[in-house]
């Protein structure tokens, strides 16, 4: 009997049975089909980049297994030495997050990956129990985002893992807005034995502006503070242009570093911009403020399902999550 | 292997009833948990590779309870096993207990899952195997379901890997008293059969069949001993 802890076949297929985003793209492309929409070609991708730091991860901790339902295994391309530290569990999300829960227990470090909806939402009790109450780590590495897969539609959105993962206990949860921090990120995720979730999305800013787990400050001003969480920063900095505020850059949301926001406040005026479900953070901020008689904003995806198709940008307008609806939102809240 | 089978010989299998009691009262008991001493008795009598002085071992066997329904067989065992000061027994499930009536593994010594909600340990086991064969160590996993849990589809998500991957340091021990709400047609040993185990059926109370189980041959292949009691509700 061939064990399966072996070289993963590169005909597997990188999504579910989706032919909508397999047919926008060469199969060959590890690229998301939409984040060609949203990403200049210079800026590289984050989910590519995870893909070609797994070598590199097994070969620096031999307690790292990699953990797939087939999401990514056509794309990985594994050396001979660290091959069967690569599992491919074939579509059982289940069993993914269970089989992490137990390689934990028996000393091992697990990166468990595939789409957000697959990774949090339809494994939920296992997460809780089979790594949370099992008292439990692994590093979770999500792409797909809220909406990457626009044309996918909602069986394949992300909106709301982070607010998920906020009903559980000791989540590390990272949302890098660049590949260098996502690399930073995992690195330096892997040798613990806590619960990491990494958050990688299609949309990236043109640079890195720090891998956390602090708050960067990307500018000052006095009439109020907008968060930025992770791939929000750049169009964030061009919805401000020419207001008066303070702009804080996240690319770790938990722990929230409520301290830097306290350290940086001018008026208590907050604005989030998060990637994900809208006010996700917003509970985060009332804490670092419980203090200061406060205001709070939370933009991020609508609860509301759109059931529109289309690319990622129509969604993030749809969202006010675009330029103009983020300065939309912060000057009629500042005003 | 360096590490011995546990010591179970302070009450022996007579004094399980009287450990048991300890929990329960003189009421007769749950049928949950009647219905795995037998089970659990030769594994830690003849076949697990723990010992409660060792507990974090490396190289210990794993035995994993998923059906963690009726628990005081488990508690029982492990006190005459070493694991529990048999005194401990008498606050079960009170507040202050870390005896409750799900075992909760960082509690309790020698419990190497906590459980409770039904059609997780299987796949934990698997990944209780993966990584004990991946860290080249030869310890055996052994995890113990009921034939209603296998309801829970997670299960099948777990079988069929395990029989594809030949992972064969894994032991699935199933009891099986019937109490499944719609049943197994054509038994359950046929379903990991056909996934690629290898299968034994034994007498559920028989201790020498059960070890001859326990021990069965299964090269390359994950093996389920499927234990039969009497049915549920029938003493």
């Amino acid at each position: 009997m061939a064990p399966q802890l072996c070289r993963i076949p590169q005909s597997s297929p990188i999504v579910q049975p989706s032919p909508i985003v397999q047919s926008s793209h060469p199969p060959e492309s590890p690229m998301p089909a939409s984040a060609l929409l949203t990403v200049t070609h210079h800026v590289p991708d984050q989910r590519e980049r995870f893909y070609r730091l797994l070598p590199d991860l097994l070969a620096a901790d031999p307690r790292a297994v990699v953990l797939l339902a087939d999401i990514g295994a056509g794309y990985v391309d594994i050396p001979a030495a660290v091959a069967d530290r690569v599992i491919n569990l074939g579509i059982r999300e289940q069993l993914l997050v269970s089989t992490a829960g137990g390689l934990a227990l028996a000393g091992m470090r697990p990166i468990v990956h595939t789409f957000a909806p697959f990774l949090v939402e339809r494994p939920y009790e296992q997460l809780k129990l089979d790594l949370g109450h099992q008292d439990a780590g692994a590093v979770l590495v999500s792409s797909g985002g809220s909406y990457d897969m626009a044309s996918a539609g909602e069986t394949h959105f992300g909106s709301r893992d982070v607010a998920l993962l906020d009903t559980l206990d000791g989540w590390t949860v990272h949302v890098p807005g660049h590949a260098d921090e996502a690399q930073a990120q995992l690195r330096a995720a892997l040798p613990g034995d806590d619960r990491v979730y990494v958050r990688l999305a299609g949309a990236s800013n043109a640079r890195p502006y720090g891998a956390g787990p602090g708050a960067t400050v990307l500018r000052r001003g006095s009439r109020g503070t907008v968060v930025a969480v992770g791939p929000m920063a750049d169009r964030t900095l061009d919805a401000v242009d020419g207001l008066d505020v303070t702009v804080l850059y996240l690319p770790t949301v938990r722990p929230f570093d409520g301290a830097a926001l306290r350290a940086t406040l001018s008026e208590p005026d907050v604005v989030l911009v998060e990637p994900y479900l809208a006010a996700t953070s917003v509970p985060q901020v009332s804490a670092a403020l419980s203090g200061v008689r406060h205001r709070v904003l939370g933009l991020g995806v609508g609860r509301a399902e759109l059931r529109r198709y289309g690319g990622p940008a129509e969604h993030d307008a749809a969202h006010g999550l675009d330029v103009t609806g983020i300065r939309r939102s912060v000057a009629e809240f500042l005003s | 292997m360096s590490i011995p089978t546990a010591t179970t010989t302070d009450t022996g299998y007579a004094g399980l009833a009287g450990l048991m009691t300890r929990m329960t009262g003189d009421e007769k008991h749950a049928p949950a948990a009647t219905s795995t001493l037998d089970v659990l008795w030769v594994l830690y009598d003849r076949i697990l590779r723990v010992r409660p002085d060792r507990p974090d071992d490396p190289d210990r066997d794993r035995f994993l309870v998923s059906k963690g329904h009726g628990p005081m067989a488990l508690y029982a065992v492990l006190a005459a096993a070493g694991f529990l000061d048999p005194s401990e027994l008498d606050g079960f499930a009170e507040f202050g207990s870390r005896l409750g009536h799900h075992p909760d593994r960082t509690l309790v010594p020698g419990v190497e899952i906590s459980s409770g909600s039904l059609g997780h340990g299987l796949g934990l086991a698997v990944g209780t195997a993966l990584g004990l064969r991946a860290g080249g160590r030869g310890a055996r996993t052994i995890v113990l379901v009921g034939d209603a849990e296998l309801d829970e589809g997670s299960n099948a998500e777990a079988v069929q890997y395990a029989g594809r991957a030949g992972l064969d340091g894994l032991t699935a021990v199933v009891i099986d008293n019937g109490s499944a709400t719609h049943g197994w047609p054509g038994g359950i040993a046929a379903r990991f059969a056909v996934e690629g185990w290898a299968t034994v059926d034994a007498d559920g109370r028989d201790h020498e069949e059960l070890y001859r189980a326990l021990t069965a041959p299964h090269d390359g292949r994950p093996l389920v001993v499927v234990a039969h009691v009497e049915p549920k509700g029938s003493h």
